[in-house]
């Protein structure tokens, strides 16, 4: 439900870098939300579209990739990927793992329009 | 015009961590034992804390930091009994962040034991946000029923304590708290479970216990 505000801070980003190297325009964002990390993908892509106009990133497209949950196991040293909602270890079942992947938001490459040749 | 792919690979969170990061280290510094209240609005997280307020004041010295999307009325609760309290009206963010918990901290006495933190009343956004607590406490109430854990995780996930409350209406309610524990420990192998009916106070002191142990655990690792 924070989404816009998440929004909110990819733009902050998007400006930094647009200046940090002299572009005229974002023309893609690429972001990656762990399955975990309590968004909804839709609601970032309603929020960067309202967000969007008027901005250097008017036109730019959002692609999200979803990153899945990722566990490490101290039992048996096993890291393993889970696609359900089932936290314990695919190896051998230990529910002592740890979340290692899947609850980031991360602003992963951005694509930017640049006034050089 | 050309075009030209950056590599960022920037965490949204990281601000929040951040700042959070410089909270825990200094309410440790302090002495200070943080505890961070997250569930679904009308769990009783306030009656919890006047619950303790009573419980606490002969020991020990707390203070409290409400979130809500408005009004006063939760750190007025707080206030009658006796207790320091700062509201933070969110004006419609669904829950707390470091920062605004970083701009109240100068305000908080230095000669304080425990500093509890209510968030917004929000099941699901309070989970992704470091406060910089030191426990994490989810409470259930047995009316919002005892499948929530696996339909919230994340909440249960991030959190070292399951509080459930309103024990004293379960004979009313199909609410199982035996079904609710192991739905919650299946999610979070190791978190610490208390029944509480913070309107009778029945289950309270376990919970105190259990502050009071941190408390001194925080403590002589600071020594």
């Amino acid at each position: 439900m924070h989404e816009l505000s998440l929004i909110a801070s990819v733009f902050d980003i998007l400006e930094e870098k647009a200046r940090e190297h002299g572009a005229s325009q974002v023309t893609a964002v690429r972001l990656q939300v762990g399955r975990m990390s309590g968004v909804v993908p839709e609601l970032l892509e309603s929020a960067f579209d309202i967000y969007k106009k008027g901005t250097l990133a008017e036109g730019a497209r959002l692609e999200i990739v979803i990153v899945p949950v990722k566990l490490r196991c101290p039992d048996c040293g096993g890291a393993n990927v889970r696609e359900d909602a089932d936290f314990s270890c695919a190896a051998c079942g230990s529910r002592r793992v740890e979340i290692i992947e899947g609850r980031e938001i991360v602003v992963e490459k951005i694509e930017l329009e640049t006034g050089q040749p | 015009m050309s075009t030209k792919t950056i590599l960022v690979l920037q965490d949204l969170l990281a601000t929040n961590k951040q700042a959070a990061a410089a909270i825990r280290q200094e309410l440790r510094a302090r002495g200070i034992l943080a505890v961070n209240l997250m569930s679904s609005p009308g769990s009783g997280k306030t009656t919890l804390l006047e619950n303790l307020a009573d419980r606490l004041k002969d020991r020990y010295r707390m203070a409290v930091i409400e979130g809500d999307i408005e009004t006063e009325r939760d750190a007025e609760r707080i206030r009658r009994k006796g207790v320091p309290a700062w509201q933070i009206t969110t004006g419609g963010a669904c829950h707390l962040e470091a920062r605004m918990i970083g701009k109240v901290l100068g305000d908080v006495p230095a000669a304080i034991d425990f500093l509890f933190i209510e968030n917004v009343g929000n099941l699901v956004c309070p989970a992704s946000y470091d406060l910089g607590e030191d426990i994490r406490c989810v409470l259930l109430s047995s009316p919002e029923g005892d499948d929530k854990p696996a339909k919230y995780p994340q909440a249960f996930l991030s959190a070292d304590c399951l509080i459930l409350t309103k024990t004293d209406l379960i004979p009313y309610l199909p609410f199982d708290p035996a079904k609710a524990a192991a739905e919650a420990l299946s999610i979070k192998p190791g978190l610490r479970v208390f029944t509480v009916s913070a309107l009778r106070g029945d289950g309270v002191d376990a919970f105190v216990g259990y502050l009071v142990e941190a408390l001194e655990g925080l403590r002589s690792g600071r020594a």
